[in-house]
């Protein structure tokens, strides 16, 4: 497979993971106000703005955190690179590029995808009816994964689709744990937290799930199943589980073996989780796990991209939880020819 | 939706006889459509829009902001060609890519048709898409040109005419694929009685033409150079790379190493035996053409010529093109074939002779005025509806250089109706067929249909607001 077609195949699936999950992230918040008593309404929304890590963005073009405000940056705002029609254009924009790669079922739900979130963007409907509009992202997503699945041979660019979308998942769904930490409101009273605790795994479609492993709600066992589930596809863990078989079978290399750095840092990252407890986590501090977490996501990210996707210059590792985007550039776009 | 209202306006109508009826081939098709209630009409064109949309069936529109996608304009109401009428088309075509192959093999090696004063040594120096850089290349197989896209037009007497030998990077048979696609949903019943000819083998012949140029490699490698996502045509690049099932790749992919041509994939170079590209001759090497392509790849006219890769179509080839040489096409066939010519070139006046142009000048408002190597509608006046100031001026330009300059009378172009807010009105309409040249010459049952959707408007190109219909080639 060409490299350059990897690239975008990871790519593709990595942003469409971030708008369905920035529609979750959204959606979670937008519950959690309705829930509260709404006094410090604006600091919840500024919140996500920060869990997101795209606050400096976001202050360079509004001079009020308010709930229209935040849902227009993150949802439709042309200059936030994450948000989500930014997103599912560069995932089209990806798609584009490997046409003949992937089905044309494929391409055909990412473009109607595309209109769809065009469409919602120009008719400010989205603010009307929020919920709707990301049930509706959420829903174009999971069929753009399924259609993946059954129309795409389960190959090498499969595997880069997977690898891709679940080192989103990953990144994600530990920020959706921190949207809790983030909450500033702390005068809680036992219901109201276990209330946001229960919008904390809707967010990430788990709180079923939850229930039938858990049944009642503690923080301790919410933080445990969405970090360290074996099972549940949103978990981290599953995640990483899924993450670290596709880089295998993209190399060949057996399972539990590393011969490139990406390999070895994701075995690595696998590996600590797996012997990791809920206790550790919430002992060493919530926020501070999962940003280390996300340290080590993005490194095993640059490692692929050195090892697959740039056959000439080398990244540099760096350490930071900034939310990594494609470094891929459209050599050719400056140039045009006629063509009969 | 009835057509009593229609009218063929003394046009030559591919549908309908002059006086309002219908043609015997169209007939199936006209009471179908007649058939339908407005709405219903109506929302299949609906339907074949929106399904060219959630396809993403668009190409990018040059000078109208970098990247902007336009879906090219489909009307629902086919061109059919009657069989015995394809036939002979068949065979003109055939007669002219063969005779066209032979005259750019001359014209890079011994360059016989120039020594034997058919065609004037300064024409060929002089010609833009002339590359020195293949004198005396040796194509595999001696095929130069395996993809053409010949335009043909008829004029109100109906007669069909070349209007344009298009060899470097014809595009536009994806739509041929995708339109009978969307036809085939749209109109069944209509499409299963008219007994048409399927276009659906082109990418088969394609890709068997592809591995004919290699003809020493068991498996040979078959990749599609594209120029990139923002080229008009990337559509029908990606379309055709998956169809075949081969490889899409851009220059950047590409990197010839140990005298070879390899792409860069995630395992290593990979060897390529033979590349389809939509990269014109400027930008395929920057070591060979232009030095400031970015689009191409470094050193592979040298691998070209060593006979490691194979190049479709061949560098070169463009030399055809020209409009002044189009007009040396019937002496060619006279000349290497002994034959007569089957299809007619369109009158042609070419303004580096005294005569000629002192002609042209005179009767500028009558005549269309071609660059000599321009494509796409560019660079053209079309006499009878420019202002003067736009004749004054094509009167310079043709001065200051008239090598470059052709004309040919004004055609009556032949008409099929359009839909046009619920009603049918005739539109102007070119035919571009496609021939494959590998073993043998194949011609693309059909072709894109090119329609002037503006009223009165004679220029079919897709940069110049043209659409594009279905064409139903009978299987009798």
């Amino acid at each position: 497979m060409l490299s350059r077609v990897a690239d975008s195949i990871f790519w593709m699936n990595r942003y469409i993971e971030r708008a369905e999950n920035v529609a979750r992230f959204i959606d979670v918040n937008w519950h959690l106000m309705l829930d509260s008593d709404g006094s410090a309404a604006d600091d919840q929304w500024l919140a996500l703005v920060n869990t997101t890590g795209d606050h400096a963005e976001f202050a360079k073009h509004y001079d009020k955190v308010t709930r229209d405000n935040v849902i227009k940056f993150l949802s439709f705002d042309e200059n936030n690179g994450n948000s989500i029609l930014r997103c599912v254009r560069a995932a089209r924009e990806n798609a584009r590029t490997v046409r003949d790669v992937i089905s044309s079922e494929m391409w055909e739900q990412i473009n109607t995808f595309h209109l769809m979130v065009r469409e919602a963007s120009a008719s400010g409907k989205a603010l009307e009816s929020p919920h709707e509009f990301f049930n509706q992202v959420k829903n174009a997503s999971h069929l753009f994964l399924g259609i993946t699945d059954t129309t795409m041979s389960h190959g090498e660019g499969w595997n880069f689709a997977r690898l891709g979308q679940m080192i989103e998942r990953c990144d994600k769904t530990s920020r959706i744990l921190d949207v809790k930490y983030n909450m500033l409101n702390a005068r809680n009273t036992a219901d109201a937290d276990a209330i946001q605790w229960a919008a904390i795994l809707k967010s990430a479609s788990a709180l079923e799930m939850y229930r039938k492993t858990h049944r009642r709600i503690t923080p301790e066992r919410v933080v445990e199943f969405l970090m360290f589930d074996f099972e549940f596809p949103r978990a981290v863990l599953f995640c990483l589980a899924a993450a670290d078989h596709a880089l295998h079978s993209i190399t060949h290399t057996p399972q539990g073996q590393a011969k490139m750095p990406a390999e070895q840092l994701m075995s690595e990252l696998y590996r600590d989780l797996t012997t990791t407890t809920v206790s550790d986590v919430l002992a060493s501090g919530l926020h501070q796990y999962v940003d280390a977490l996300q340290t080590r996501l993005n490194q095993v990210g640059i490692a692929i991209d050195n090892d697959f996707f740039s056959s000439e210059e080398t990244l540099p590792v760096k350490k930071s939880t900034q939310i990594l985007t494609q470094t891929q550039t459209q050599g050719a776009s400056v140039q045009t020819q006629k063509q009969g | 939706m009835s057509f009593s209202a229609y009218r063929t306006d003394g046009f030559y109508d591919e549908l309908f006889e002059s006086d309002g009826r219908p043609r015997a081939t169209a007939q199936i098709l006209i009471d179908r459509l007649s058939s339908l209630s407005d709405l219903e009409i109506a929302r299949r064109q609906q339907d074949a829009e929106t399904a060219f949309l959630r396809m993403g069936i668009t190409f990018n529109v040059y000078g109208d902001g970098a990247g902007t996608e336009k879906i090219f304009p489909f009307d629902l109401i086919p061109r059919i060609v009657e069989a015995k009428e394809w036939e002979w088309i068949e065979r003109g075509l055939k007669q002219r890519i063969h005779v066209l192959n032979l005259f750019i093999n001359d014209i890079y090696h011994d360059q016989k048709i120039i020594k034997d004063g058919v065609i004037p040594e300064e024409i060929i120096k002089s010609a833009k898409s002339f590359r020195p850089q293949c004198l005396g290349l040796k194509p595999p197989r001696g095929i130069w040109c395996h993809v053409t896209g010949t335009d043909l037009v008829r004029n109100g007497d109906g007669t069909v005419y070349v209007l344009e030998d298009n060899l470097r990077c014809p595009s536009g048979v994806s739509y041929v694929l995708e339109n009978r696609q969307v036809m085939k949903r749209t109109f069944p019943q209509v499409f299963e009685k008219s007994h048409v000819r399927p276009v659906e083998d082109y990418p088969n012949r394609l890709l068997d033409a592809l591995h004919y140029v290699c003809p020493n490699i068991e498996n040979p490698c078959a990749a599609l150079m594209t120029p990139g996502i923002y080229n008009s045509a990337y559509y029908e690049h990606a379309f055709l790379a998956q169809q075949m099932g081969i490889e899409l790749v851009e220059g950047r992919d590409l990197v010839v190493a140990d005298g070879q041509l390899n792409m860069r994939t995630t395992k290593g170079l990979r060897r390529v035996d033979v590349l389809y590209r939509r990269v014109d001759d400027d930008f395929l090497d920057p070591e060979a053409f232009r030095a400031d392509s970015m689009l191409g790849v470094a050193g592979l006219m040298e691998v070209y010529k060593s006979g490691r890769v194979a190049l479709v179509n061949a560098p070169g080839t463009g030399i055809a093109d020209d409009k002044v040489i189009y007009a040396y096409v019937p002496a060619m066939i006279k000349y290497y074939l002994k034959e007569d010519p089957i299809l007619s070139n369109v009158p042609t006046y070419l303004c580096w002779e005294k005569k000629d142009r002192d002609h042209t000048l005179a009767n500028l408002e009558k005549l269309v005025v071609k660059a000599a190597n321009e494509s796409g509608g560019y660079g053209m006046l079309i006499g009878p509806s420019s202002t003067a100031a736009q004749r004054d001026e094509f009167a310079a330009k043709i001065n200051a250089n008239p090598r470059n300059y052709i004309a040919q009378p004004t055609l009556s172009l032949s008409r099929v109706p359009v839909l046009v807010n619920s009603n049918y009105e005739g539109r102007h309409v070119d035919l571009r067929p496609y021939i494959i040249y590998g073993k043998d010459i194949y011609v693309l049952p059909g072709g894109l249909t090119r329609v002037a959707l503006k009223k009165g408007s004679l220029v079919v190109n897709s940069s110049q607001g043209g659409g594009s219909k279905d064409t139903w080639v009978l299987f009798r």
